[in-house]
C-alpha cells in the first residue's frame, strides 16, 4: 500500500476520498437546481432521484445530500478515514476491500480501505452515498454537475480528492431497503401533450401501443428512442417554448427524445407527451438496448376547464 | 379586448399557456410569480409561457380565469429595465446578412443601431436571450451550416431574433459583431444580464 494517502492530524481538513479510478463517467449529484429555467438553467440533479434519496437515507444523510452518480461502470475510491457507504440504483457488483457488498444496505469501510464499484448489470446509474455527503460548492443552490451547461463540478478524474460534508442526520434508521427490480423492459406512464395535435393522427396511438428501443446515445440530457416513426402533421416549425423533464420531444425525423435532468430549458420540437412524476426516476435508469413502452395516464385530476382547451 | 389563453397540459404539474404574441408573454411572466402560489418555474417562450408547480402540487381549477384576469389587468408596477450594449460591428457574416437583406453592410449596422429590442425569452444556454423587435428589413435566415464554435460575446441575428452568445458554443446564427458585455457570469449578482421583458439598445463601442 505504498499509494496510501497521508493521514492528516486530527482537526485538520482531511481530503477523505481519493478517486483511484473515476469509472466511465461519475459525477456529483444532489436534487438539482429547479427554479432557474427562466434564466436558461436546467434543473439537473440525480437522473434517478428516488435512488439518490434512498442511498442518502440508508447512511442517515439529508435526502438531498450530494452523492456520486455512476454511468454504467463505477469508480474505485480510497478512504482516508472510516466511512459508512450505501449504494442504490442500478445493480452492480461492489467490493469493499475485496468483500462483496449488497445493494441498498449501509456498510462500513475502514480507514485506508477501498471501494470498487463495478459494471451495472441492470439499469445505468448507481448512487454512492457516503455518510456526511460529498462536500462540493453550490451553484444556484446545488452541487450537481450539469452536462449541458457545464455548471457545477466537473466529472471525476483519477487523482481527484473529495471532502465529506455536514449532511449527516441521526444514525441510519433503515438497514435494508427493498425496491422494485430494474429490468430491461419497462413501462412508463405519460400524459399526452402539450403538442399532440402537431402529429399525424396515428402518432399518439403508435406511441402508446408500440415498443421503443433505447438508442446508443443516452446521456444526462436525454435518451434517444427508436421505434415507430412519429411523423409531424405539417412541416411548420414550432417556435421555441419551455420544456420539462420527462418530455418526449420529437424532431422532424420522427425519432423521439426523452428529456432527462440536464435538458435544455426551451425547445423548438413539439412534445407529444410527458412522463408522470412517479416514473421520472425510472426513466433516468434507461440504458442503451432497453425496451420501453408508454402507457396512457389520464390527464391530471385538477385541470383547466375543457372548453378553454385550444 | 379579453384574451382567453389556451392551456395545454404538460405532464402532471405544469401547463403551457398559449398567448397571442410575445408582448403578452412579457406581461404575464412579470405577474405570475406573485399572483399564483406554489409555482416553481415560469418559462417564457416566443408566444407561450410554461408554468410549473412544485412537486406534489397541481394547477388550480380556475387557472384560465385567473390568467385571463391578469392579462386584462394592469401591467406589473416594477419598472422595465433598460440596458445599452456596446458593440463592435465586425462580424464575419455582415456581408452575408447584407446580401440576404438587399442592403450594404453599413446599412445593416445603421439599422441595427437604430432599433429598440425587447428580451422576448431566454433559452438555449444560461443567459442566452432571444431579442425581439429589430428592424423589419433585417430578417436573414439561419446559416445552412452551423458553426462548431461561436465565441462568447458574439452578436448574432437570425430571422426576427438578435442575441449575444453568453459562452462559446455551436451556433447557426449570423455573426455581425462583438458585444462588450458578458451575458452570464456566475460571480456576478445577478449572473444573467438579460431578463425577459428588458429593453435593449445597441451602441457602437468606442
Amino acid at each position: 500500500m505504498n499509494r496510501r494517502p497521508p493521514l492528516l492530524a486530527a482537526g485538520s481538513l482531511a481530503r477523505l476520498v481519493e478517486v483511484v479510478d473515476p469509472g466511465a463517467r461519475t459525477t456529483i449529484q444532489d436534487l438539482g437546481r429547479p427554479g432557474f429555467a427562466h434564466l436558461g438553467i436546467p434543473p439537473s440533479g440525480a437522473a434517478d432521484q428516488a435512488s439518490c434519496t434512498l442511498a442518502n437515507r440508508l447512511v442517515g444523510n439529508a435526502e438531498g445530500a450530494p452523492v456520486l452518480e455512476t454511468t454504467l461502470r463505477g469508480p474505485v475510491l480510497r478512504f482516508a478515514a472510516p466511512v459508512t457507504v450505501a449504494l442504490a440504483g442500478a445493480d452492480v457488483e461492489a467490493l469493499a476491500d475485496g468483500r462483496p457488498m449488497a445493494m441498498r444496505a449501509p456498510f462500513r469501510i475502514r480507514q485506508g480501505g477501498e471501494l470498487h464499484v463495478g459494471i451495472a448489470t441492470r439499469g445505468l446509474r448507481t448512487y454512492i452515498a457516503i455518510r456526511g455527503g460529498i462536500d462540493a460548492p453550490l451553484v444556484f443552490g446545488s452541487a450537481s454537475s450539469d452536462q449541458l451547461t457545464g455548471l457545477g463540478p466537473p466529472q471525476l478524474r483519477a487523482g481527484d480528492t473529495l471532502d465529506l460534508g455536514r449532511h449527516a442526520l441521526a444514525s441510519p434508521a433503515v438497514d435494508v431497503a427493498p425496491v422494485v427490480a430494474l429490468t430491461s423492459e419497462t413501462t412508463l406512464h405519460v400524459v399526452p401533450g402539450p403538442r399532440e395535435d402537431w402529429f399525424a393522427p396515428d402518432a399518439v396511438t403508435a406511441l402508446l401501443s408500440r415498443a421503443f428501443i433505447v438508442g446508443g446515445q443516452v446521456d444526462r440530457i436525454g435518451a434517444r428512442l427508436r421505434g415507430p416513426t412519429l411523423m409531424h402533421r405539417t412541416a411548420e416549425e414550432l417556435r421555441s417554448e419551455g420544456v420539462v423533464r420527462g418530455a418526449i420531444q420529437v424532431p422532424p425525423s420522427g425519432d423521439p427524445i426523452l428529456l432527462l435532468a440536464d435538458h435544455p430549458t426551451t425547445g423548438g420540437y413539439p412534445v407529444i407527451a410527458v412522463l408522470v412524476e412517479a416514473d421520472q426516476s425510472r426513466a433516468g435508469q434507461l440504458r442503451p438496448g432497453d425496451t420501453v413502452r408508454f402507457r396512457l395516464r389520464a390527464a391530471p385530476a385538477v385541470e383547466p376547464r375543457s372548453e378553454h382547451f385550444s | 379586448m379579453t384574451i382567453v389563453p389556451g392551456i395545454r397540459p404538460v405532464g402532471e404539474r405544469a401547463v403551457l399557456v398559449e398567448l397571442p404574441g410575445n408582448a403578452t408573454v412579457r406581461k404575464l411572466v412579470r405577474l405570475v410569480p406573485q399572483a399564483l402560489g406554489g409555482v416553481d418555474e415560469v418559462v417564457a417562450g416566443h408566444d407561450t409561457v410554461l408554468i410549473s408547480w412544485e412537486p406534489g402540487r397541481t394547477p388550480p381549477h380556475d387557472l384560465v380565469e385567473r390568467l385571463a384576469a391578469l392579462l386584462a389587468g394592469p401591467p406589473s408596477t416594477t419598472p422595465v429595465a433598460r440596458l445599452t450594449v456596446p458593440v463592435t460591428y465586425d462580424g464575419p457574416d455582415l456581408q452575408v446578412v447584407a446580401d440576404a437583406c438587399g442592403v450594404s453592410p453599413e446599412e445593416v449596422v445603421r439599422r441595427h443601431l437604430a432599433s429598440e429590442f425587447e428580451v422576448g425569452f431566454l433559452g438555449f444556454a444560461p443567459g442566452f436571450a432571444y431579442l425581439l423587435g429589430g428592424d423589419q428589413s433585417l430578417r436573414p435566415p439561419r446559416r445552412a451550416e452551423p458553426r462548431d464554435r461561436v465565441p462568447a460575446g458574439a452578436l448574432a441575428i437570425a430571422g426576427e431574433y438578435s442575441a449575444v452568445y453568453p459562452t462559446a458554443s455551436p451556433g447557426g446564427w449570423n455573426l455581425i459583431g462583438r458585444a462588450h458585455v458578458s451575458p452570464f457570469e456566475l460571480e456576478r449578482d445577478p449572473p444573467a444580464l438579460f431578463r425577459t421583458g428588458m429593453q435593449i439598445h445597441f451602441t457602437e463601442a468606442t
